[in-house]
């Protein structure tokens, strides 16, 4: 944790920034794209980039956890829920409500606030990376010996959630009034 | 201790009457009678137990004090007592006679009346009330006793209620009072004050500079007109006869409004020169225009009540004039005579079932003991010997005679006429009530404002014995103070009266079915409306009021409602703005969380 | 590797899945934009982690965690999407205007 100057940044910390850029740019364009399908796209793009930092940052076990259930699952599960619902494919010009503005304003505020904190919070704190530190089986190892219980209990809540999705979208199912 | 009695028995009465006569029957009409023959009894009795007690403090003759308790008030203490003296012992005999005499009659005027009970009651409640001021102690007590009375004419005036004419009289009557009765209380407090005792025999007692006295006694004054109907406060009597006709007697006639004229003579040595010259204008106006007042008017009870208000202006008169004795023995005569007149012409209504002299006439053969006993008290307000007023009104007129009042011409000269003027309005009543051909028809059913249906008969014995027992003191009731005769003036009122009376039989002789008040020619109109004093008043006073209470009522409806109800719809409208944010968009209202989240953040960190 | 960078990346995403949960109004992007802010989240843990090198690796494994509860999540919340669409026809979140004042 010794700390170094921010300029000549190092190549790990250069490859981290193009990453981040790559991914914060990607999310600007799931968030304004006028295109529903392009958005789940540039989600997949995000994810993967965010994955890369993850790479970087020696978490490599949840990076590829993050390619496979972000971007193998939850992003296939959007773009079924966007066929579902018909959403209209290619352009359209009404994706942003009438509370863009006003959005606009909220997040710039709150990008402002937690910038500001986070860089006059963080500015000295350094990490030195380690090759290994999230490695599979440190994390396997850390899971199955401290995180057990938490780990049954998520089990658990997953099979609720696949429960209560399935009574949820089957019409067959009434209520019991 | 005899003199507590005589004024908590009445009270006690009213309020068994009140309580107790419908008891086992509460509202049900079939207890009707039981309840009003329990009333009666619980009216006559005490006031007849008062009446009689009060005769054996006459005799005894004996003047005492009784003093119940002392308030500490921390400025000046009220004392709860009662004084015995020979003025408030003649005045209480008057008051109970009286009021037995009217207790008796009432069982029979108010046969079968639905609400009997509380009537007798409320003239129990008045007697008690009347008795304490009389023998009230001490400035603080006599107001309490002088409120209730105006009180309980309120209540009895407004009898019959149903009509609307009769509460306007209420109304009307209490207004009138009680625009004296401030004076009279403001009055209090400045004797009081000056004196440093509200006792009576203190204050009559103390050191007061005249202007202060003057002040008082003024103020004093207003009250004083106010009870006693005299001249500017006066126009409330004549509307008070809407109440049932033995009220007129008790309250209008003898009690209540020689309570005036008591409370000067108990409080006289106080009464200054200045005080006592306004007394005696107020009077002269008072006596020569309500007796022509008197003249004009076609109902009875009315004729009587102008008279009641001339008179009492001839004992103030006799105040005025310095001979406080001859007022009030005047007062005490007319208390005895007038509530006599009142009586039989409540008689005389209940037989015709109307007010209206000019549906009246020949009933000297069908109510002898009526037509004699009213014909004593028609002779004693006019003055005629041997009846009790020839005696009173020779003493007044003595009096005025040899007064040193500055006014004395003039108080004089106006007691004179109205002896000429009371002589012929008294003969043209008795005259167009008595003598004549008979008008009166059979009715079905009573005419509203009377208690009776026509039965073509004479009165009942519960009416006619009042009557006749009250009849005894209007004739003989002067020889009690014959030592005091004096021929001269005697001599020039009898001859005053008898042209009066002369020249009214003269004109009806002429033609028996015309009214004599016809010899006023033009001036009858004026007379009749009483100088158009109401009308002026309606006019400078009524009206503005009105009209004041009416902005009054206006403002309170559109400027402080008006704030009530404008600051309900401003809540309402502010609230339909901020109700355009529950628009149902979840989006809106994510945003203004985090916009607060945010702004709390901001806070923390700038703050913090 | 500056811990400023990681956080100041992580803060710009999550503002930026802010705009997109306040302004978009097909439900199915704001479900996006909330795995954006989730992503932000996993981003600082993962930081913070290797930063403070903790024994137990509580950033990581929450991070796997978050993972696990977000496909969960939008399991769900497609399946809500999808009731809505069924009963309403419609997925835009300023038509869903029942809980407004009449």
């Amino acid at each position: 944790m010794t700390s170094a100057g921010f300029w000549p940044p190092s190549a790990l910390e250069v490859v981290f920034l193009l990453l981040g850029l790559v991914a914060v740019g990607s999310a600007l364009m799931v968030v304004t794209t006028r295109q529903l399908v392009h958005a789940a796209l540039w989600l997949v793009v995000c994810f993967g980039a965010l994955a890369g930092c993850y790479l970087v940052l020696t978490a490599e076990f949840v990076a590829w956890v993050q390619v496979l259930i972000y971007v193998g699952a939850v992003v296939v599960l959007l773009l079924f829920g966007i066929m579902l619902t018909r959403a209209p494919i290619g352009r359209s010009d009404d994706l942003d409500s009438g509370n863009r503005v006003v959005a606009g304003v909220v997040a710039v505020a709150t990008a402002g606030v937690l910038v500001g904190v986070v860089v006059g919070g963080f500015q000295h704190a350094y990490a030195e990376l380690q090759p290994g530190a999230g490695s599979a089986e440190t994390l396997g190892a850390s899971i199955f010996r401290n995180w057990v219980l938490p780990f049954e209990a998520l089990s658990v809540l997953l099979l609720a959630a696949l429960i209560g999705a399935i009574v949820l979208s089957r019409t067959d199912i009434k209520g019991r009034g | 201790m005899i003199v507590s009695l005589i004024v908590v028995l009445p009270f006690a009465g009213a309020v068994l009457g009140l309580l107790l006569s419908r008891h086992p029957h509460g509202r049900d009409p079939a207890g009707n009678l039981a309840a009003n023959k329990r009333a009666g009894l619980f009216g006559v009795v005490p006031t007849a137990l008062s009446a009689g007690l009060t005769g054996w403090l006459v005799w005894e003759n004996t003047p005492s004090t009784n003093v119940l308790t002392v308030i500490d008030t921390g400025g000046v203490a009220i004392t709860v007592g009662l004084e015995v003296a020979e003025l408030s012992v003649l005045t209480a005999m008057l008051v109970g006679v009286v009021a037995l005499a009217v207790q008796v009659y009432s069982v029979g005027y108010m046969r079968g009346e639905i609400r009997y009970p509380s009537f007798s009651a409320f003239i129990s409640l008045f007697t008690s009330a009347m008795l304490l001021v009389v023998f009230a102690a001490d400035l603080m007590v006599l107001y309490v006793g002088w409120e209730i009375m105006g009180l309980c004419s309120y209540l009895l005036v407004g009898h019959w209620w149903e009509e609307r004419a009769n509460s306007r009289a209420a109304i009307k009557a209490f207004l009138v009072t009680r625009l004296g009765d401030v004076g009279f209380l403001f009055g209090i407090f400045v004797l009081g004050f000056a004196a440093g005792s509200f006792r009576i025999s203190d204050v009559l007692a103390a050191d007061i500079p005249t202007p202060t006295l003057v002040l008082a006694t003024l103020l004093l004054l207003a009250g004083v007109a106010g009870k006693s109907a005299q001249v500017p406060l006066h126009t409330w009597l004549p509307d008070a006869m809407a109440g049932p006709t033995p009220i007129s007697a008790l309250i209008h006639a003898a009690t209540m409004v020689a309570a005036g004229i008591f409370v000067v003579a108990r409080l006289y040595v106080l009464f200054p020169q200045p005080t006592l010259d306004v007394l005696g204008v107020v009077a002269a106006i008072g006596m020569l225009g309500a007796a022509l007042a008197a003249f004009a008017q076609n109902d009875l009870k009315r004729v009587l009540a102008y008279s009641t208000i001339s008179q009492l202006a001839y004992m103030a008169a006799a105040l005025a004039g310095g001979a406080r004795d001859a007022a009030v023995f005047h007062l005490v005569t007319h208390g005895a005579f007038k509530a006599l007149l009142f009586l039989c012409a409540g008689a005389v209504i209940h037989h015709v079932g109307s007010n209206l002299l000019h549906h009246m006439g020949g009933l000297r053969r069908a109510m002898p003991v009526t037509f004699w006993t009213m014909t004593v008290g028609y002779a004693a307000l006019i003055g005629l010997p041997p009846a009790s007023g020839f005696f009173s009104k020779d003493a007044v007129l003595y009096g005025l005679e040899r007064s040193d009042s500055p006014i004395q011409l003039l108080l004089y000269g106006s007691a004179l006429l109205t002896v000429g003027v009371t002589g012929a309005y008294a003969t043209r009543a008795w005259l167009m009530t008595f003598f004549g051909t008979g008008k009166i028809q059979a009715l079905p059913e009573p005419v509203p404002g009377t208690a009776h249906v026509f039965d073509g008969r004479e009165a009942p014995a519960t009416m006619l014995w009042p009557m006749g027992i009250l009849a005894v003191p209007a004739l003989l009731l002067g020889f009690t103070d014959a030592g005091e005769f004096h021929l001269a003036p005697a001599v020039t009122a009898l001859v005053v009266a008898l042209l009066g009376v002369a020249f009214v039989y003269v004109i009806w002789r002429g033609s028996p079915e015309r009214d004599p008040a016809r010899l006023l020619g033009a001036f009858r109109d004026p007379c009749e409306q009483a100088f158009y004093v109401d009308r002026l008043y309606a006019a400078v006073l009524v009206r503005p009021v009105l009209a004041l209470a009416r902005g009054v009522v206006r403002t309170d409806d559109e400027v402080v409602d008006g704030a009530v109800r404008g600051s309900g719809r401003a809540t309402v409208g502010l609230s339909g703005l901020t109700r355009h944010l529950q628009n149902g968009n979840a989006q809106l209202y994510v945003t203004g969380v985090l916009a607060g989240v945010l702004l709390i953040a901001v806070g923390a960190v700038v703050l913090g | 590797m500056h811990v400023v960078y990681p956080a100041v990346v992580a803060a710009l995403l999550f503002s930026i899945g802010v705009y997109g949960v306040l302004a978009r109004r097909n439900t199915i992007l704001v479900l996006m934009s909330v795995e954006l802010m989730l992503n932000a989240v996993n981003l600082n843990l993962i930081a913070f982690d290797v930063w403070l090198r903790d024994a137990l690796h509580s950033g990581q494994v929450l991070t796997l965690f978050v993972i696990v509860i977000a496909a969960a999540e939008v399991g769900i919340g497609l399946a809500i999407v999808l009731a809505v669409f069924r009963t309403r026809r419609a997925i835009e979140l300023d038509r869903l205007r029942d809980l407004g004042e009449p």
